[in-house]
């Protein structure tokens, strides 16, 4: 009787294919992926991953990545905690033109910033440093905090604030103590947004980059155009990106459909 | 909703939000704001342009093409991913076990860098030895996304589908999942069709997560940037360059300055009016 299985099942299928495509072609040798179309790898070899696990260029540049989407994540939800609260419990002096103003810089392109914000944090010496793309990834990565906590924020009565001065806390401690862990799946879900943005992003990861601090994405880029083909380590290096993005739903999966509700996003 | 009390101090709590965001936004908006009215030859000599660039790429083809194409882009990832989205989150359960490894898999595609989506997809969609490619050529389609404009569109919108859909669907099975069961036990109980189960209880319910959505999916899409880029670098000549793209190449590739920063500016004032009136009507819903 029941049939809607079909359309989720389909459509993961879908979802899953390209995926698969680029499993497959990581363990597959050069030689096979130039020679024509297998769907299975023939002569299954964990070369490309051998490579890049022993290689410095190709390694570093997953733990730069992470190091600056966590340096990152950790700005964004801790500026964005205190002034979510504002924007959702108080009206203020220009609070409205202020909130989209925010989120006007969630919506500019980053190829319009890529050359200025080179020009910027090389005058500010940070170059090259994971600091630079942390704190040029917060253009986006704020704004989306402060909506996502804001709308979760607005979700709780202020009558949880105003018992708890009553009862004589402080404002830091009510908010550390009480309001926080009160809130915790929307920082959750929060800390989740900021890591999958400054994660996936690229343009001003490479733009801001050069050596010490390259990103992964950066490194495939440039490897694809100067190494030539050699596409199936090109495909092992994409699988293992998609690694620290699986673990992450992972733990939030149960939060992401009631933190898309309660959150705006 | 939270009725708000006014209170200036709260000004302090925002802060530090403030001087990070103007520190990254202003900074460099002023950078491009200059470029656009200058001339430069190299050696920080600059020399005054006023409007002259603006007037310059409000006039040229080029813009004008890589604009169409950019709405042509936005508008068919739209009508794609917003009813697909929808059909989806309809049909996906609601209690169970299977509802976790749904949402995983679903998530999945987000959370991929984009510039890995590309790289994924040119594997995916080579001709001779992709999967799709392979297969499309071996069933008697004439495919080849490197020297076909139309396989190059066709898999650049297909490619943002697979990418993007789940943002669609998490947001519309959240909105889904918040309607009480006595809704649809009320529904069967008046016999409404399940047409009318969509129209008058499900599509209401979706209204805001919609609204969210369609924001999200017309901003990212219209500065989209690193999956065409790596996909077709904007190719076969210049039939997939949109204006993220064509910006980029005016400005790092030519360094051509001043155009390039008159163009910013043009395309982030279009952003901003489309999602002003976004933002405008969204707000409104929720004040209701």
């Amino acid at each position: 009787m029941n049939r809607k299985w079909v359309v989720p099942t389909l459509y993961i299928l879908f979802l899953m294919l390209p995926i698969y495509g680029l499993l497959s072609m990581s363990f597959k040798t050069t030689n096979e992926i130039l020679g024509g179309f297998s769907f299975f790898p023939q002569q299954f070899t964990l070369a490309n991953y051998i490579k890049i696990f022993t290689d410095p260029t190709w390694y570093n540049g997953y733990i730069n990545s992470l190091i600056y989407v966590v340096i990152n994540t950790l700005i964004s939800v801790s500026v964005a905690l205190p002034a979510a609260y504002a924007f959702s419990r108080y009206r203020f002096l220009g609070d409205k033109h202020l909130f989209f103003w925010l989120l006007t810089n969630r919506m500019a392109p980053p190829a319009v910033f890529a050359l200025p914000f080179f020009q910027l944090y090389s005058a500010i010496e940070l170059f090259d440093t994971h600091l630079a793309v942390a704190l040029a990834h917060c253009l986006f990565n704020i704004p989306l905090a402060v909506w996502i906590l804001e709308g979760f924020m607005s979700g709780i009565p202020k009558e949880l604030d105003e018992t708890a001065y009553l009862d004589g806390y402080s404002f830091p401690r009510f908010f550390v103590r009480i309001f926080i862990p009160t809130i915790a799946a929307g920082i959750g879900v929060t800390m989740f947004f900021c890591f999958m943005y400054s994660w996936v992003e690229l343009l001003l990861a490479k733009t801001l980059t050069s050596v010490s601090a390259k990103p992964i994405a950066a490194t495939m880029t440039r490897t694809a155009s100067t190494s030539g083909y050699e596409l199936g380590l090109l495909a092992a290096a994409g699988s293992l990106t998609i690694i620290p993005g699986a673990f992450v739903i992972y733990f939030v999966r149960n939060y992401i459909a009631k933190g898309f509700a309660l959150g705006r996003v | 909703m939270v009725r708000k009390s006014t209170n200036q101090k709260a000004w302090l709590l925002v802060v530090p939000v403030l001087l990070l965001v103007a520190f990254n936004a202003f900074i460099p908006l002023m950078t491009v704001v200059n470029y656009s009215l200058q001339e430069t030859f190299g050696d920080n000599v600059f020399f005054w342009e006023g409007v002259t660039w603006f007037e310059a790429v409000l006039r040229s083809e080029r813009f004008h093409a890589s604009l169409l194409r950019q709405l042509m882009f936005t508008g068919m990832i739209l009508a794609i991913e917003i009813p697909l989205g929808i059909a989806v989150a309809l049909s996906m359960p609601r209690k169970g076990p299977w509802v976790s490894v749904c949402l995983v898999l679903m998530a999945l595609p987000l959370l991929i860098p984009w510039n890995v989506v590309g790289a994924m997809w040119n594997i995916f969609a080579l001709p001779d030895i992709g999967l799709l490619g392979y297969s499309l050529n071996s069933m008697g389609f004439d495919y080849n996304f490197t020297q076909q404009p139309v396989s190059a569109w066709m898999t650049t919108v297909l490619m943002d589908v697979w990418h993007w859909t789940s943002l669609v669907v998490l947001l519309c099975y959240a909105g889904v999942c918040s309607i009480p069961d006595a809704y649809y036990q009320a529904a069967r109980i008046d016999g409404a069709s399940s047409w009318a189960v969509f129209r008058y209880i499900q599509l209401p319910k979706m209204k805001r997560v919609l609204t969210i959505a369609i924001l999200l999916r017309f901003m990212d899409s219209f500065m989209i940037y690193t999956e065409p880029f790596v996909l077709t670098g904007g190719g076969p000549g210049n039939t997939t360059t949109f204006l993220s793209i064509d910006l980029v190449k005016i400005a790092l590739g030519q360094f051509d300055l001043g155009p390039a920063a008159a163009m910013s500016l043009i395309y982030f004032l279009i952003v901003l009016l489309i999602c002003w009136v976004f933002y405008t009507v969204m707000m409104r819903n929720e004040e209701q």
